[in-house]
């Protein structure tokens, strides 16, 4: 009986491992033959790994980082962005006009261009566009779909507050668009695909203003699910949600078509799954890599590509807690923080120092602002005048996010162990509080009063200084728990100025009171890297994040 | 029997109310909230209080809990927060991917646990006995993590073997009717979509299989050693029944019941494992979406998909106990 069994063992195992071998053999052969796939010398399939699905396919209805990503290659603005900065460049309007009184813009368009139905894109496709998104109503007006208009556009015209007078198109090429109040930010606002120009008549024939269900269960338009139709390089095939999106090149298109025929974005959630899905060669390329990772990839030869940091790293002081309430506790802190050290010990290669709270691309970025070198006497000698000594020291909560990577934040945990250890140089006393980011450590910042120092900073959407400090400091909140009516009306009027150059001298303005008062700490700008294969020779890095990948060039 | 499993439907409908209870505490314990999860930085005040007057958030939680059952009882179980699509066409479209990956998972661990549990105990006090219930132990201790990490890290990142992630090469045009993939592939003629999702199963059904594998090994090597030595089965020798008929009938048999039991309480946890499986292949099952709904605090996902697992949890376990009555006619529901 015992040979019997040992027999049949034996031959059980004999199978599994012959499955083994015949399922390897498959396997790697499946690899070879699946290198290229049209037979030319370059596999023109780009594989991106996005960090999450899309959350629609309607780019107005719409504000996060991955939907927009989709977006850029879908659809195109009447203004875009200058190659690898983030200053306004003409897209599908050629050129553009500002009246004396700053309200009205005349727009002239480009012309033989069509949308990816066929249709033209004309002055009334623009117009139709513009008014669609003033005429949102319902659920569709809201700040969790149409963020960007409400925001920028401060309302709706079912809400009475919007500042979109209309829009008119005296010919074919020719679109003028009149605000009601001026908004210096208009134009460079424009590049966000939130305000791309859509195929009026895709629009219309699936229904893309019909949020449908009910108030309490919104559910995507027809068009928002699968019917997106722009002008840009690469033309809708598939979603499947959670999984993928396909785009395929748009054969009609005005400008260059690039060497990309077919771009998939798959979804892959967690940080080390891209990396491993990038080192198994299944993507070809993923953004936002762990500094931790930066080392090893580029050692096993993969292409590190950096983006100019568009950023802001912060460390804020909630003015509710009695003693940061005192401008002498707050200059200690500041004075007690080394940011070079800080940027060259655990931020990435080239990252840049902060000193004010947006980065020098900014209008308005203010090159003589006040700075309180790093001086931890100077430090303690102020927290002595407020106070606070060895028999009495400092005692703050220090919050902080963990397993999280932002752009301007890629490693919140050491950057706090940074911080932590020079402000318990000067003689503070912390209680460390690490939450997971979203939502446990954003609502504990944004929700209440029960934080002390905090970690949080800021990329910026498009080249306008409200979009930093306005976007801060213009409405007093729990954040930074102070009221400061000074800097609020500064920024208030500075938010209604018409022209780049009024707001030129209302910034630098600004950031020096920013600074006179120091709510918090402008840390640095980090730099956000992408990984790639090395068959990736060339990738668009934008530092707002315009990367259209008919720019993408691949070697194999 | 039938009256005994409309007996055992009815008592689900108080079960389920005492979970519907305890999911909307827990879900509404959860710090933060899905206006928050859903605006990120930029959420302020106005525009959280905005969302959650949408939504109704802002209402008492007993009202809310009752506008929920209202519509859990009409057969609306609510709409995604995050994709905006109905939960239950969520669900839907997950759940083929999380079977196909169960299924496979589950075949692995009772196709290999059993003759390997019956080969321990046959063996029973020796070399090999020794290792298979170290072996099942590591696989009962190790954790599914870990497993599915290192699984992937050594097949498809360092020997490039088998696919790291999703369920099928996105580069593949394949036709999906079922959203079965390998089934799809067999239907339309697909051999390599077939083959493709087939690979991309591996891994993760390997992972989810260790602990029901381990487990299903230990039961079933328990069991026969507790049969083997029982006085029917020396009586049955002793009279000279052949000894295959012994195996099957006496000893196999037998010693299935709790096999049986086992399996169906694991089948049932495989959706805990599919959870953190799933998030590590980026498999875009039910598992992942659930993950993903804890963290953007889906409220409607969380509940709904929980409420559906509960459900699918308890039909397997009936299921189980009227097997029972097929495998031991001693049983009979009653």
């Amino acid at each position: 009986m015992l040979h019997t069994s040992r027999r049949r063992w034996l031959t059980g195992a004999a199978a599994i491992a012959i499955g083994a071998v015949v399922l390897t053999a498959c396997a790697s052969q499946r690899e070879e033959g699946g290198a290229t796939d049209d037979g030319g010398d370059v596999d023109s399939t780009f594989i991106f790994g996005a960090s999450g699905d899309i959350a629609g396919l309607d780019p107005a209805m719409a504000n996060d980082g991955e939907t927009f990503r989709v977006s850029r290659q879908i659809f195109e603005g009447l203004v875009g962005v200058e190659p690898g900065t983030a200053d306004p460049a003409p897209g599908l309007a050629e050129s553009w006009e500002q009246s004396e009184d700053g309200l009205t813009y005349t727009f002239q368009l480009k012309e033989g261009v069509t949308f990816h139905d066929g249709t033209d894109f004309n002055a009334e496709a623009v117009c139709f566009n513009f008014d669609r998104m003033n005429n949102f109503t319902g659920l569709a007006a809201t700040e969790s779909l149409s963020y960007y208009w409400g925001k920028l556009m401060r309302g709706y015209a079912e809400t009475g507050t919007s500042i979109y007078g209309g829009c008119e198109a005296p010919s074919e090429t020719e679109a003028v668009i009149t605000l009601t109040q001026p908004f210096a930010g208009f134009i460079p606002a424009l590049s966000l695909p939130s305000f791309a120009i859509q195929s009026p008549a895709a629009l219309e024939e699936f229904n893309a203003d019909e949020v449908g269900g009910t108030a309490e269960a919104p559910v995507l338009s027809e068009y928002a699910q699968g019917h997106p139709v722009g002008t840009g390089p690469f033309t809708f095939d598939e979603w499947s949600p959670g999984e993928s999106v396909t785009l395929s090149a748009y054969e009609d298109y005005w400008g260059e078509q690039g060497q990309v025929q077919e771009v998939i974005f798959q979804v892959i959630g967690d940080t080390t799954a891209r990396r491993q899905a990038l080192e198994s060669g299944s993507i070809d390329g993923y953004d936002l890599v762990a500094p931790a990772d930066l080392g090893a990839l580029e050692d096993a030869g993969f292409n590190l590509v950096n983006r100019d940091p568009f950023n802001i790293l912060y460390l804020a002081m909630n003015q509710t807690v009695p003693a940061l309430a005192d401008i002498r506790v707050r200059q200690a802190i500041t004075q007690a923080i080394d940011r070079e050290q800080l940027v060259t010990q655990v931020l990435p290669e080239g990252t840049e120092v902060a000193s004010q709270f947006m980065p020098p691309a900014v209008i308005g970025w203010n090159e003589d602002v006040t700075t309180y070198e790093y001086d931890p006497e100077a430090a303690k000698a102020l927290l002595a005048e407020a106070g606070y000594n060895e028999s009495n020291p400092l005692t703050l909560q220090f919050n902080y996010p963990v397993n999280v990577s932002r752009p301007y934040m890629p490693n919140p945990e050491q950057i706090y162990t940074n911080l932590a250890s020079q402000l318990e140089a000067v003689g503070i006393v912390l209680t460390p509080v690490g939450e997971d980011w979203n939502p446990t450590y954003l609502d504990r910042i944004q929700g209440g009063a029960d934080h002390g120092i905090h970690l949080l900073g800021w990329t910026g959407d498009y080249n306008d200084p409200d979009n930093f400090v306005g976007t801060f400091f213009a409405t007093p909140g729990n954040e930074w728990g102070f009221t400061n009516e000074e800097l609020t009306s500064a920024l208030t009027d500075a938010r209604g100025l018409a022209t780049a150059e009024d707001q030129e001298a209302a910034y630098l303005e600004v950031n020096e009171q920013i600074a006179q008062f120091i709510p918090g700490v402008p840390l640095a700008h980090p730099v956000p890297t992408l990984a790639f294969a090395e068959r990736v020779t060339s990738y668009p890095a934008s530092p707002v994040q315009d990367e259209v990948y008919n720019m993408v060039e691949l070697s194999e | 029997m039938l009256r005994t499993i409309g007996h055992r439907l009815l008592l689900l409908i108080p079960t389920l109310l005492g979970l519907s209870i305890l999911l909307f505490l827990w879900v509404r314990a959860l710090p933060g909230g899905p206006a928050v999860a859903l605006l990120g930085e930029r959420a302020t005040p106005e525009a959280v209080a905005e969302i959650n007057r949408q939504y109704g958030f802002d209402q008492p939680l007993f009202v809310q809990y009752f506008t929920w059952l209202g519509q859990l009882l009409s057969g609306d179980f609510g709409t995604s927060l995050q994709t905006r699509q109905p939960v239950i066409e969520e669900f839907l479209r997950r759940l083929p991917a999380t079977l196909e990956l169960s299924f496979l998972a589950i075949i692995l661990a009772v196709g290999i646990g059993i003759p390997l549990g019956y080969l321990a105990a046959r063996r029973h006090g020796r070399a090999s006995d020794h290792i298979l219930v170290g072996a099942s132990l590591l696989g009962i201790t190790i954790p599914v993590f870990f497993l599915a990490f290192m699984l992937k890290w050594v097949f498809a990142v360092q020997l490039g073997w088998l696919p790291s992630e999703g369920r099928q090469d996105p580069r593949m045009d394949a036709t999906h009717y079922t959203g079965f993939y390998v089934l799809d592939g067999l239907l339309t003629g697909e051999w390599d979509a077939a083959w493709d999702a087939f690979l991309h199963l591996i891994l993760p059904a390997v992972a989810l299989a260790s602990i029901p594998l381990a487990i299903i090994v230990r039961i079933t090597r328990a069991s026969v050693l507790e049969v083997q030595n029982s006085d029917y089965v020396r009586t049955g020798m002793a009279k000279g029944v052949s000894r295959s008929t012994i195996r099957s009938r006496f000893i196999l048999r037998n010693a299935m019941l709790p096999v049986i039991t086992t399996i169906g309480l694991q089948v049932g946890l495989l959706i805990s494992g599919a959870v953190l499986t799933e998030t590590v292949f980026a498999y875009p099952g039910i598992g992942s979406f659930l993950a993903r709904a804890i963290f953007t605090r889906d409220y409607p996902v969380l509940q709904g998909f929980i409420i559906f697992i509960a459900i699918g949890y308890a039909l397997i376990n009936l299921a189980v106990d009227v097997s029972y009555s097929f495998i031991d006619p001693r049983v009979r529901v009653s």
